[in-house]
């Protein structure tokens, strides 16, 4: 590990001074699941470590008024789950269940959890997040990597297990600072402050100085804020290679409205198998205007994967991403999966 | 000659001989005071890390260590022997330099300033892949036999003869099986990796080494330090794991030393995770081609294999004599091995070493034929054994598998569940299945010297150059001193884990717990005729009357004429009893034996739309002659039914074709067997009186060969499709569905 600069703000105003400063480079701290086995590899290097554990308003839990729920970033994912703020958002409750590990859980925060990096192999043995532009990837052993979006040089999943859900049910990311003059009440020297729709957040790398998401060096997730799931039916299904708290080979989240026994609106989101969570229209599309069944779900998770892209190794990603978005839907719909 | 001196009492009589106690050392372990290699903290230490090669396959032109010194915090820059400019490397992870520094983060930052020039050589690392292999010039033959039931006559050409019989044989055979099977390599992946902790004291050195080997490994030290053996001690308390990766102090432990005398403070020097998996040792992978031929009733006439197997960089791999076919001697055999040369880390010796491959590349085709027959396979199994007067198996006799088996069908309720392959009822998409394989192995006695000490205020100490590798070893002594002895096995102390104790030998091949019992037997039985005599005096009796029971020395059945424990330890006068217990390896002895049998058998659920496969029940009987500490036995087969469960479903070492790394050599995608892994685990060792009359035989190694075979064949009983390589991942399970037309 690089000797590096320990800060630990109290306020959100003097983490972004921190972070702001462009004669350092930063990585932000929160749970460290990730960071510091990074950091130990020496992956990541940074001059200067940000602990935002420290912060309290990015450690709450609000309900509001109008049923937003307001989750801080520094939220842990145990005091997610136990939580009653969760109930009616199933598929996020069912991806924390999926991380199968009390560790990472009670370490674990939400806003690490999204902005985690890949788990690729390649990056992670130190051959630079897009692996040697992709080639690594695209010649090499691929099993785990994209089946969409992969004709870039990004051939990595994304690895937020939450992300998905959080996309389905139409989540918002509140980021502060570096946007000044980009934000709502963002003039310039001011904490610049704004409301991305999740699934804007992320991004897919063309080249190594960018990274997974939109947010900028000098930017700050403080929030996760969800919509009331009044009315929406919702489920996350991970296909794992055992009960560990290893990665899922592919998985979906379904969000549902209803109206009565038909469809109204659907989003499925699929997580695991592109460099960012990958949205399904056509699964949507699919499902507006029908009551769910298996022969639905069965179309729609056939739907989700028919513009697939699988590399040399990993065709088998297509069935399995299948399967999980058809899981997903019967689940949300109060099925049996018929699987494990 | 048999020494017949020394025995075991009866099963009726025993006091402390397997009964189920708990280890002697389970609190220290379970609240963290137990100290590992990796715990070892001395003064003044300098913490050392090393730098593996990035590179597979490369030539060092050039190493500039310059930069690296002015680190803050570094101390010592030492370039291994194998990395100076001009050698080559082989292999990923293989060690160019160590850095000692006063903290971790110096001494790694230390390495990322060292400037080191590669120039890259070819790679190969595809060890599955025969035609690449031979393509590359990386396939070498490594032999082969063949035998047939019929003798060539004396005018007939003996290649042609035996290609003729073949030929013949499978002409008459009612069923013949083509068949393709194999297993990847695996890491031995110890939770705590090699390493170790040394100081030099003047000229003499004092080492703490994760190893399994206390006793041999002063030497090794001693040679490559050019020092006197009798100037080294090892040190080993506990250890997190070797499994047969661990009888060395390896390069890095002696360069460990070396960088101790130039720097004069102790070092630590232990790999990291990644180094542990890419050059700590491995499991040789093998792959089979057979084509075997069976009678009407599923009796296997003849066996015709071709089988590749790769130990890395360095060669080796699992032979063809004495495990191809596994158990299994048809009449009719002709069986050939091709080594492969990869770029990849040396095996090492895995717990059975070669046994579990060779179990899962052959007890797999013996479930195919039952398959094709339509046959139960627990059948097939039973007819291919012959009798105990004309067997067709080679280690345990036919009688013991044949119990074995029934009592695991009886524990598996395996006729109710059995459906032929392919035939089961499906619930949505998930289908179950049966399997079974058996196995065997030696465990004989090994060598094993100890000091008995018996104070006289009672109080009992044993000295042994043995180690526990986790697995109880203090405890099974205690158990054999507190039969022999008639006292609580809780109060005795068991020293263990030094060079400078009696020499015992090496944990390998199953063979502690046999050197262990043999030496202490015979120390304890000599010490309490000893004080036996001193009692007998004591109380006007024969010496030959006495008994000792219940921390009592006297007459059997007469409570007058005895002395408690420590009234006859009293009698051995102002300094303690000393005895030396000694067993040689080889010896005939009553006392110890070699030579077991198993049988286990899965019950799988498989999910035909994902290929995830779990474990639903699993069912182990297992031999092992007298057992001496029941519970800590039983923890053997279960750990190796989970280390088992690991490799058939999850396990296997990832190398990239492309670059030659090993991708996965980190424990987030060297995927291991969870809890939730491994269903419902039933144990029971079949232990009848012909079996405890054995004597003791080592356990640890054969519960864990057959796993992988009997998931393999409930995973195809199933699906009535084999999956051919092990492990049996989603992606595997998906295209072998596929490719048979059944996704």
């Amino acid at each position: 590990m690089k000797n590096f600069e320990y800060a630990a703000p109290t306020t959100e105003s003097e983490a972004l001074q921190l972070l702001g400063d462009s004669s350092v480079s930063t990585e932000i701290l929160a749970g460290g699941t990730d960071l510091v086995g990074l950091m130990k590899k020496m992956i990541v290097t940074p001059d200067r470590v940000v602990n935002i554990l420290g912060i309290p308003s990015l450690r709450t839990l609000e309900r509001r008024v109008d049923g937003q729920l307001w989750i801080g970033a520094a939220v842990t994912l145990d005091t997610l789950l136990d939580s009653p703020y969760l109930a009616g958002y199933d598929a996020v409750t069912q991806a924390i269940r999926g991380i199968n590990s009390m560790q990472f859980q009670c370490q674990g925060t939400i806003g690490g959890e999204i902005c985690q990096r890949p788990q690729c192999w390649f990056f992670r043995g130190g051959r630079g997040l897009l692996g040697e532009g992709g080639q690594a990837a695209a010649n090499g052993d691929n099993r785990y990597h994209a089946i969409f979006g992969n004709d870039g040089p990004a051939k990595f999943v994304h690895s937020s297990r939450i992300a998905p859900a959080l996309i389905a049910l139409g989540a918002a990311v509140r980021v502060i600072g570096g946007a000044a003059g980009r934000g709502p009440d963002g003039a310039d020297g001011e904490v610049g402050e704004r409301l991305v729709p999740i699934a804007e957040f992320f991004q897919t790398p063309r080249h190594e100085r960018q990274r997974e998401t939109i947010l900028a060096p000098n930017q700050l997730v403080t929030h996760i804020v969800l919509p009331s799931p009044a009315g929406i039916a919702n489920a996350t299904y991970e296909v794992r290679h055992g009960e560990g708290p290893d990665y899922p080979l592919a998985a979906a989240s379904a969000a549902l409205r209803m109206d009565g026994e038909r469809v109204a609106d659907a989003r499925i989101v699929m997580g695991q198998v592109a460099p960012t969570p990958w949205n399904t229209v056509a699964a949507a599309a699919l499902l507006r205007g029908r009551s769910i069944d298996e022969t639905v779900a069965e179309a729609a998770g056939q739907a989700a994967v028919a513009d697939a892209t699988p590399l040399s190794q990993n065709a088998y990603k297509v069935q399995l991403a299948k399967v999980a978005v058809k899981r997903a839907i019967l689940a949300a719909a109060g099925h049996p999966t018929g699987g494990f | 000659m048999a020494d017949n001196s020394y025995s075991w009492p009866k099963a009726e009589e025993t006091s402390a001989l397997g009964k189920r106690v708990n280890r002697i050392d389970g609190v220290e372990k379970a609240s963290g005071r137990a100290k590992y290699t990796y715990d070892i903290q001395l003064p003044k230490q300098l913490i050392a890390r090393a730098l593996g090669c990035p590179h597979a396959h490369c030539k060092i032109v050039s190493i500039d260590t310059s930069v690296a010194e002015k680190v803050p915090g570094v101390v010592h820059v030492h370039v291994f022997e194998k990395a100076k400019p001009g050698s080559e490397i082989q292999w990923q992870g293989e060690l160019i330099a160590a850095i000692a520094a006063e903290s971790d983060g110096a001494a790694v930052e230390g390495l990322s300033k060292l400037k080191i020039q590669y120039e890259m050589l070819e790679v190969f690392v595809d060890d599955a892949n025969l035609a690449a292999a031979q393509a590359a010039n990386r396939a070498t033959k490594g032999g082969g036999k063949e035998q047939t039931e019929r003798e060539p006559g004396d005018d007939d050409d003996e290649k042609e003869f035996v290609t003729a019989e073949f030929a013949r044989l499978f002409k008459e055979s009612k069923y013949v099986i083509d068949g393709f099977y194999g297993i990847d390599a695996i890491t031995h992946c110890c939770l705590e990796p090699h390493g170790a902790t040394v100081a030099w004291n003047g000229d003499k050195l004092l080492a703490y080494l994760s190893t399994q080997n206390v006793s041999g490994t002063d030497e090794q030290f001693a040679d490559g330090l050019k020092i006197a053996a009798d100037d080294v001690e090892v040190r080993c308390e506990h250890i997190g794991g070797g499994f047969g990766s661990k009888f060395a102090p390896d390069y890095w432990g002696v360069a460990a030393a070396e960088i101790s005398r130039a720097t004069g403070r102790p070092v630590k020097l232990m790999l990291d995770r990644d180094q542990e998996l890419k050059i700590a040792g491995n499991r040789p992978s093998a792959y089979l081609k057979v084509k075997l031929g069976a009678d009407a009733n599923g009796v296997i006439q003849v066996w015709d294999s071709e089988h590749w197997t790769s130990g890395g960089a360095t060669g080796g791999g699992v032979p063809h004599n004495g495990v191809i076919p596994y158990v299994f001697e048809p009449k009719n055999y002709r069986r050939s091995q091709i080594n492969i040369q990869t770029n990849l880390g040396p095996q090492r010796a895995w717990r059975a070493p070669n046994h579990p491959q060779a179990c899962a590349i052959t007890h797999t085709a013996i479930d195919d034929l039952a398959a094709r027959m339509g046959a139960d396979s627990m059948d097939i199994f039973l007819r291919n054994l012959g009798t105990d007067d004309a067997r067709r198996i080679g280690g345990a006799k036919p009688s013991v598998y044949r119990a074995e088996i029934e009592l695991a069908a009886k524990l598996m309720d395996w006729k109710a569940k059995w459906h032929p392959h392919g035939k089961g009822a499906a619930k949505g998409s998930v289908v179950d299945g049966l399997g079974l394989a058996i196995h065997t192995w030696g465990g004989g006695a090994n060598d094993s010297n100890c000091n008995l000490k018996i104070h006289p205020d009672g109080s009992v100490e044993t000295f042994c150059g043995t180690q526990d590798l986790g697995v109880g070893t203090r405890t099974a002594i205690a158990l054999v001193l507190s039969e022999t002895l008639g006292i609580p096995y809780t109060g005795i102390k068991v020293n263990l884990g030094s060079s400078k104790l009696p020499v015992s030998g090496p944990s390998g091949g199953s063979t502690t717990i046999g050197g262990v019992s043999e030496s202490h037997r015979r120390a304890a039985t000599d010490a309490l005729a000893k004080i036996g005599d001193l009692v007998a005096k004591k109380l006007g009796v024969a010496a030959d009357t006495l008994v000792a029971a219940n921390s009592r020395i006297g007459v059997k059945g007469q409570p007058d004429k005895s002395l408690s424990w420590k009234e006859a330890c009293n009698l051995i006068g102002m300094r303690p009893l000393e005895v030396t217990g000694s067993f040689k390896r080889g010896t005939p002895s009553p006392l110890s034996n070699s030579t077991v049998g198993g049988v286990q058998m899965a019950h799988v659920l498989v999910d035909k739309d994902t290929g995830v496969v779990k474990i639903n029940k699993f069912v182990a009987v297992q031999d092992m002659g007298l057992v001496v500490a029941r519970k800590q036995a039983e923890s053997q087969i279960y750990g190796a039914i989970i280390m088992g469960i690991a490799s058939a479903l999850f396990e296997q070492r990832i190398a990239d074709r492309a670059s030659g790394a090993f991708l996965n050599s980190e424990l987030r995608d060297y995927k291991l067997a969870r809890l939730g892994d491994i269903g419902d685990i039933v144990v029971e060792i079949y232990e009848p009186e012909s079996e405890r009359s054995r004597g003791v035989i080592g356990l640890g190694e054969p519960p864990v060969i057959s796993p992988g075979a009997a998931i393999s064949n409930a995973v195809a009983n199933a699906l009535g499709v084999r999956v051919p390589v092990l492990p049996l991942t989603p992606q595997r399970v998906l295209e072998a569905l596929q490719k048979a037309g059944r996704a």
